[in-house]
């Protein structure tokens, strides 16, 4: 009989630790944004932030768009009719990287490499008792470590959704253009007279709700570290995990709030 | 003055704290002694509210600890954590003077680097060390960078965990100096957990031993040795043989 029972007291337990889970993600945001609306605010940490999360994501998000829109231009080439070619190639190029693939193919970047980060810096503060010593150096570690960067995360982010679109269409015009023989001009006329601004608006408020969750992800876990090495690897692990689970849900969430009406 | 009335804790089914009454006397130094693993570091930060004690009161001032403006507590401290727990992100005198460049003691950062030499000096460590980074200092070194910025914003009360611990015999007596200057001269009061019967005499007005999460013994150092207490006694003498069990 135990054993029957086994997998449903596994799902139970599961979903009882995911939702007190979530809980706490909620209280640990709930707070981070009322630190955001009281001083002080660190300057020097938040354009620190800047730097590491965007700046230094550059060359990571352009090689991803790159590749991705050039393969996406060969995808719809090869499976599009010969005589609508000229047109679908570009706004399906356009349409796909702005709305759904440079937002997301970003967001997952971010979480790679700006979540595992600051959730190992931050676990490391934390097992080095380095978080005890903000504290009683009269510093709240909330206000000095994780509000700095979840507001560079949110305005930085986009910013670096933007750069990713642009490359990425320009990663399909450039397999068009250059292998499959497009006429540059109409495929650059193609592309603008296509994309709305709903299309653009929608890829940037994503990319802002993705570097949220990527940064808070990352300041959670760190700051719910264990103790020890493994404690910094699990935290690690764990930040990564839900950054991208949240960011795909959001992504979810965001694509039926903008283009489902 | 800091008052611990019957403060309990435990760390999952640990017990860890059971119970402890222990009275801190304004501008008097305090030294805390017991076996690795009592709870030292953990009665110290109970203070602090880093750690959240499950029962008891903890008075500064009578004042309780957890009570009030948390911000304006803190500012009276200076902790010395027992891994020094120095920021690897910014250099050795940013670190130090990490209070006097944010916050309600902010001030110059040319005066900040100034007032943070000076306590290096104090702690017997050259200028040059200023602007390397923490990971480029020896161990004994960083535990010195984290007194020098313990004691930096000069604050009224002050907790060293282990201050000498890894330096040498001369360092630790330069230490243990400057810990009973600052007790004196600036009135402080102090609270420090050694390891070291030199640094107990050297530093303590009075002594208390942790043990079995209760104080087992509180007095003046004076009368450490005449206590006729059978646990201080085998601690004080560094014998296997007595009432602490030596697990071998
Ligand atoms: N955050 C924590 N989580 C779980 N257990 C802890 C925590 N902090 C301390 N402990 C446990 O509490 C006990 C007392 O720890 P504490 O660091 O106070 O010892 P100590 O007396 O300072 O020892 P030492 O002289 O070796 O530094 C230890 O058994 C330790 O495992
Ligand atoms: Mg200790």
């Amino acid at each position: 009989m135990n054993a029957l029972l086994a997998p449903f007291a596994l799902i139970g337990r599961q979903t009882l630790a995911l939702l007190s889970m979530v809980g706490r993600f909620a209280i640990f945001f709930a707070q981070t944004l009322s630190h955001m609306l009281r001083p002080p605010f660190y300057g020097r940490e938040f354009l620190t932030a800047i730097f590491n999360i965007g700046w230094l994501s550059l060359p990571v998000v352009g090689m991803t768009a790159i590749f991705t829109g050039g393969a996406l231009a060969l995808q719809i080439y090869d499976g599009s009719s010969r005589f609508s070619v000229e047109s679908v190639v570009p706004q399906i190029v356009a349409i796909g990287m702005v709305r759904e693939l440079g937002p997301v193919l970003v967001g997952l970047m971010v979480a790679a490499r700006v979540t595992s980060s600051i959730a190992a810096e931050i676990a490391t503060m934390k097992v080095t008792e380095q978080i005890d010593a903000l504290t009683t150096l009269s510093t709240d570690p909330l206000k000095y470590l994780v509000v700095p960067r979840f507001i560079a995360a949110i305005l930085v982010v986009p910013v670096l959704v933007g750069i990713g679109d642009i490359i990425g269409i320009y990663g399909g015009f450039a397999v068009a253009t250059e292998q499959l023989g497009f006429n540059p001009a109409t495929y650059i006329r193609n592309t603008v007279d296509f994309l709305q601004f709903n299309d653009i608006l929608s890829s940037l408020v994503k990319g802002a709700a993705f570097g949220g969750i990527a940064a808070l992800m990352g300041c959670y876990f760190g700051m719910h570290s264990g103790r020890g090495a493994q404690g910094v690897g699990q935290a690690t692990k764990g930040s990564v995990q839900a950054a991208a689970v949240l960011i795909l849900a959001a992504n979810f969430l965001l694509t039926s709030l903008f283009f489902a009406t | 003055m800091i008052t611990f009335d019957n403060v309990h804790k435990s760390f999952g089914p640990k017990k860890v704290l059971q119970g402890v009454n222990l009275k801190i006397a304004k501008g008097t130094s305090m030294v805390i002694i017991g076996g690795s693993g009592t709870g030292k570091s953990v009665l110290l930060k109970s203070v602090l509210g880093l750690v959240t004690p499950e029962q008891g009161t903890i008075l500064v001032d009578g004042k309780d600890a957890t009570m009030g403006d948390h911000d304006a507590f803190l500012a009276r401290f200076g902790m010395l954590f027992q891994g020094g727990a120095l920021f690897d992100s910014m250099p050795v005198w940013q670190n130090v003077a990490f209070r006097l460049l944010r916050g309600s003691l902010k001030r110059p950062k040319q005066e900040a680097r100034e007032i943070a030499v000076e306590k290096l000096r104090r702690v017997g460590l050259t200028p040059d060390v200023a602007d390397l980074f923490p990971s480029e200092l020896s161990g004994g070194m960083q535990k010195r960078v984290g007194l020098a910025r313990a004691i930096a914003a000069e604050p009224e009360i002050i907790f060293f965990d282990e201050p000498t611990t890894g330096l040498d015999p001369i360092m630790s007596g330069v230490i243990n100096d400057l810990i009973r200057e600052i007790v004196t001269e600036m009135g402080a009061t102090a609270m420090t957990i050694t390891h070291d019967m030199t640094s107990v005499r050297a530093i303590a007005d009075n002594v208390a031993m942790l043990h079995g999460g209760v104080i087992q013994w509180t007095g003046p150092v004076a009368q450490m040795d005449a206590s006729g207490d059978p646990y201080l006694t085998q601690f004080i003498s560094g014998s296997a043989d007595g009432p602490i069990e030596a697990v071998r």
